[in-house]
């Protein structure tokens, strides 16, 4: 299988905008301007690649960019969402410390088809290195030319910010990073309006993943066709897959669309740690429902993925073997949520504090009759009644887990300690969940 | 236009109209914290939930739009049992502290739990901890740990008071209203957070632990604070006087009135109201010697009337009268008397002003007073000044006004020291009234009822909420009075037979009907009248 962005995932090794253009680079944004004289045509070229949204959403990207209005008088803007908050996930991490200049000509390609003359990327406040390797390659694009008043010396002018986070899962979600990079506290906005038609300063705005622009590049090189092809049926090309948990050799795979998510785990990562049972796998970030060890016969996208009832999400794949305390493991999965809540929706502020609460009693060997139930409860009334996708995304390892490995915690409730280890968690000095 | 179904009620409304106001429309109950009409859509509390044909989410009826077609369900099991679920959710964390809240019943948290709610509780974790009874300005307490972070109050200095003091600080089920660093919540429009506040988390430093809310009654009025005419509330108790220490009005609130002061009122205006109850003279009285002596009604009527007959007096009209009050003394003293010495004395006529409802004009009725005749001029008052001086008018009729503040300010206060008499018809204590022969006490504005004029030239009404105090008599019965002693019989049963003299031989006032402003000016639309640019530049005489 021919690696195109993780080729570059050299350890140790970012590559300059000279090491870059000796492997091909930047090809693709020079090329793009005469190949496509008017935009239109590559966004359509884009649509018909069925390259989708990486960031999580799995949104067709054309389609996202053809939604963009081109005459309100108002600028457009490119705002890249670098923000990668999604547990288990760090592909896009890689990308802008390996090979930070691939984003970039993804950018320009991506501004070119949209009209877009000033982009921001919103890294992760964490990404200090990453943040550092893009600031670099900007600079390294300005001096030659390729960002600035006349890019590649032609009539298209290109600015782009790098802004850092400070650190909130929220920002991730697109209006929450909108309203984050313009300065105030990130609250995601009620839809409709959509970014596309009212986002950043309250103009059109493209928000797009790193890694999706990052294969803008090969798209333009080597045709639309190809890249679908690449994929499963309206899942085009590859993606880069972050493996984490009990597996022998965890890392970022990338793997067609599509692929199973058994040769993900036991082909491509080395199968489980210690030849340890598989128990349970998260396969797209922690936001996705979970997989007990039967369910892995299935294919990666985010169409398959959604018929199973979970989501290809981000495509962090969490492998958890049979050691792992399910009960515990949600304990820890709802800490986040309810300590990441932006707090403006009631169901999501108070219910994610809520259930982690819970969960923190159960876990400590405190649980009650009705807890198990109530949880379930709680959930159902968490997902769907939100402005954003946090609470949805709560609500899904919230439900399955109970219902995948329910007896496990109608154990710990019984037996006041898990079914796995044997052991409760210790019981905090104030019992504040977090 | 779309037409929308709810609830099998069918509503045709303006393109852009949201759900919820539809629904309001056709009496259908859509419960919301986070909504109000007045601010941007939050869309934060989940309350107002709602189901939607072709829709598979529940949908927020308070950002939703209605479109042609639409099918909306606000009672369905599932709505119901979301509605119990959020109010669940909101009181995860609430202290439930309403036997020593200050919101307590007129809390939006208990009466939709009554409701909507009516769950037993299955919250059985420890809440989280937050600041309690922190003054954020000298006019708002804030408890934070009761809030439901609606941000109804941090829109409203946004977006009404301009002045941005509050955000939200802290994450998820951590979040707090808080001042930012440096600042205080006091802004002239501080008040109306307290209003909007759902919940018990903003209460009114002013009036907090002074009464449980269920024993206060309520009328509507105006403020008098401004020629602005805020519409307002008047709360107020008669029954526990052992609480108030004898005090009658409690608080004032904003009424809507989408023509002149939406749903808010200035701070000004709101605590302005201690003068009905505080500093008040109760007590007819004349001087003889150096010493206030007691005296009744039937002796002081005719003494002042005999010194009103006896010479030349001036009068000195205020405009913090009604129409029917200044139409009353006009007819007395001009028609009646025959007297030209009629003078408007406008105090306090150049303060702060703002664009949003504040007026610099500090009084109710300038307007009133000018499409009766009567302007202030400081040349008139000087004129009035020389000829006190040469003994030409030997007495002086002042309603109301601190008259030695102002003619200090015009330089002209020893003249007032020639005078044969005064008399001082007023509702509270001043320079003038220690100074007067004659003190006749009168009703304030919450003891009478009448009409006030605004800048704008819209007539309002305000309702008589209580009785005067002591022996004070409102200014139309005292001048009825005085008019029948002097020997013109007028009698009217009520000031509502002086508006109809009024509405008849004044062209401003034509064709206005009294009744239909019984509820303090709910009609007023239809009595619009359009604004005379001349007229506002009087906001700066005096």
């Amino acid at each position: 299988m021919e690696k195109l962005i993780s080729k570059y995932f050299v350890p140790g090794k970012t590559f300059s905008l000279t090491e870059f253009e000796q492997d091909g680079g930047y090809q693709a944004a020079h090329a793009v301007f005469d190949k496509f004289p008017d935009p239109k045509a590559l966004v359509e070229e884009v649509k018909k690649s069925n390259l989708r949204g990486l960031g999580g959403a799995g949104f067709p990207a054309g389609m996202k960019w053809s939604l963009v209005p081109q005459n309100t008088g108002k600028p457009v803007y490119l705002v890249v969402n670098a923000d990668e908050g999604e547990p288990g996930t760090f592909k896009d991490k890689y990308i802008m410390r390996h090979v930070p200049h691939l984003l970039l000509e993804g950018m320009i390609i991506a501004a070119y088809a949209n009209n877009v003359h000033k982009a921001y990327i919103y890294i992760r406040g964490e990404y200090t290195h990453p943040y550092d390797m893009l600031q670099k390659a900007v600079k390294e694009a300005y001096d030659k030319g390729y960002l600035g008043k006349k890019i590649f010396g032609r009539e298209f002018a290109l600015d782009v910010v790098v802004h850092r986070g400070a650190g909130a899962y929220i920002c991730g979600e697109e209006t929450g990073l909108l309203e984050s990079l313009e300065g105030k506290k990130g609250f995601p906005r009620l839809k409709p309006p959509f970014p596309a038609v009212v986002g950043l300063f309250g103009c059109p705005t493209v928000i797009n993943n790193v890694e999706t622009l990052s294969y803008l590049p090969y798209i333009i090189n080597r045709g639309a066709e190809w890249f679908a092809k690449l994929g499963s049926e309206k899942n085009g090309g590859l993606r880069l897959f972050s493996v984490s948990g009990h597996v022998q050799k965890p890392g970022v795979y990338e793997l067609p669309l599509g692929v199973s998510l058994r040769e993900i785990i036991y082909t491509h990562a080395g199968g489980i740690r210690g030849d340890r049972k598989l128990k349970a796998v998260v396969p797209g970030g922690l936001s996705a429902a979970i997989f007990r060890a039967d369910e892995i016969d299935v294919g990666m996208d985010f169409d398959q993925l959604r018929a199973k009832n979970t989501m290809a999400g981000s495509a962090g794949v969490i492998v958890m073997d049979e050691t792992t305390c399910i009960v515990k493991a949600l304990y820890v999965t709802m800490r986040f949520y309810g300590h990441e809540s932006c707090g403006q929706c009631s169901p999501c502020r108070e219910g994610t504090g809520w259930v982690s609460k819970i969960l923190r009693r159960v876990a400590e060997g405190r649980g009650r009759t009705g807890d198990v139930n109530n949880l379930l409860d709680i959930c159902s009334f968490m997902g769907g009644t939100t402005i954003c996708a946090l609470a949805d995304g709560a609500a899904m390892p919230l439900r399955s887990y109970i219902e995948k490995f329910r007896e496990e915690f109608e154990y710990y409730v019984t037996h006041g300690k898990s079914m796995v280890d044997g052991a409760a968690l210790e019981t905090a000095a104030a019992a504040v969940a977090h | 236009m779309p037409k929308l179904t709810i609830d099998g009620k069918e509503i045709e409304v303006a393109p852009g109209t949201r759900v919820i106001e539809a629904a309001k429309r056709v009496s259908v109950d859509a419960p919301y914290y986070c909504y109000h009409p007045g601010l941007s859509i939050a869309g934060n509390c989940r309350m107002c939930l709602v189901e939607v044909e072709k829709m598979p989410k529940l949908q927020i009826a308070c950002h939703l739009q209605a479109t042609d077609g639409m099918v909306v369900r606000t009672h369905t099991e599932r709505v119901l049992k979301t509605r119990q679920h959020i109010l669940e959710f909101l009181l995860v964390n609430h202290p439930l502290d309403c036997p020593v809240c200050d919101q307590a019943g007129e809390c939006w948290l208990q009466d939709y739990y009554m409701k909507h709610g009516l769950y037993d509780s299955r919250v059985s974790e420890d809440k989280n901890k937050k600041p309690k009874a922190v003054p954020i300005g000298p006019t708002v307490m804030l408890d934070a740990e009761r809030c439901i972070l609606c941000s109804r109050c941090i829109r409203f200095c946004d977006e009404v008071s301009k002045t941005s003091e509050l955000g939200i600080i802290n994450r998820g089920d951590h979040g707090e209203i808080a001042v930012f660093p440096g600042k205080e919540l006091n802004n002239p429009y501080s008040g109306n957070v307290v209003d909007i506040c759902p919940v018990g988390a903003l209460t009114d430093r002013d009036f907090r632990f002074k009464m449980r809310v269920w024993y206060l009654k309520e009328e509507d009025s105006l403020c008098n604070g401004c020629s602005r005419g805020c519409n307002i509330q008047v709360h107020y108790n008669l029954d526990r006087p052992h609480h108030t220490g004898g005090e009658r009005v409690m608080r004032l609130k904003p009424r809507f009135n989408e023509d002149v002061n939406k749903w808010w009122m200035c701070d000004e205006g709101r605590y302005g109201y201690k003068f009905h109850d505080q500093n008040r003279i109760l007590q007819t009285a004349a001087r003889t010697g150096g010493k206030f002596q007691e005296k009744t009604w039937e002796v002081l009527i005719p003494e002042v009337a005999r010194r009103i007959s006896e010479g030349r007096t001036a009068v000195l009209v205020s405009p913090q009268l009604s129409n029917e009050e200044i139409f009353l003394i006009r007819k007395v003293f001009a028609e009646k008397l025959g007297s030209q010495d009629l003078f408007l004395l406008s105090p306090n006529a150049d303060g702060f002003q703002d664009d949003i409802l504040i007026r610099a004009d500090k009084n109710p009725n300038t307007r009133g007073a000018a499409e009766l005749g009567f302007k202030a001029s400081p040349e008139a008052l000087q004129n009035l000044a020389e000829q006190i001086n040469r003994g030409e008018i030997k007495g002086l009729v002042v309603f109301g006004q601190d008259v030695y503040e102002r003619f200090e300010k015009l330089g002209i206060k020893a003249e007032l020291n020639r005078l044969a008499w005064s008399v001082f018809i007023g509702s509270n204590h001043n320079l003038m009234s220690e100074s007067a022969t004659y003190v006749l006490p009168s009703a304030t504005y919450v003891e009478k009822e009448g009409t006030f004029t605004n800048f704008e030239g819209r007539v309002q009404k305000f309702n008589k909420v209580l009785e005067p105090l002591g022996q004070a008599r409102s200014e139309w019965e005292i001048l009825e009075a005085l008019a029948r002693e002097l020997g013109h019989g007028l009698s009217y049963a009520a000031a509502e037979e002086i508006f109809h003299e009024l509405a008849l031989a004044e062209p401003f006032f034509h064709g206005m009907d009294y009744e239909k402003m019984t509820r303090g000016g709910s009609d007023i639309r239809s009595m619009a009248m359009p604004t005379i640019p001349a007229l506002e530049q009087q906001d700066n005489l005096l």
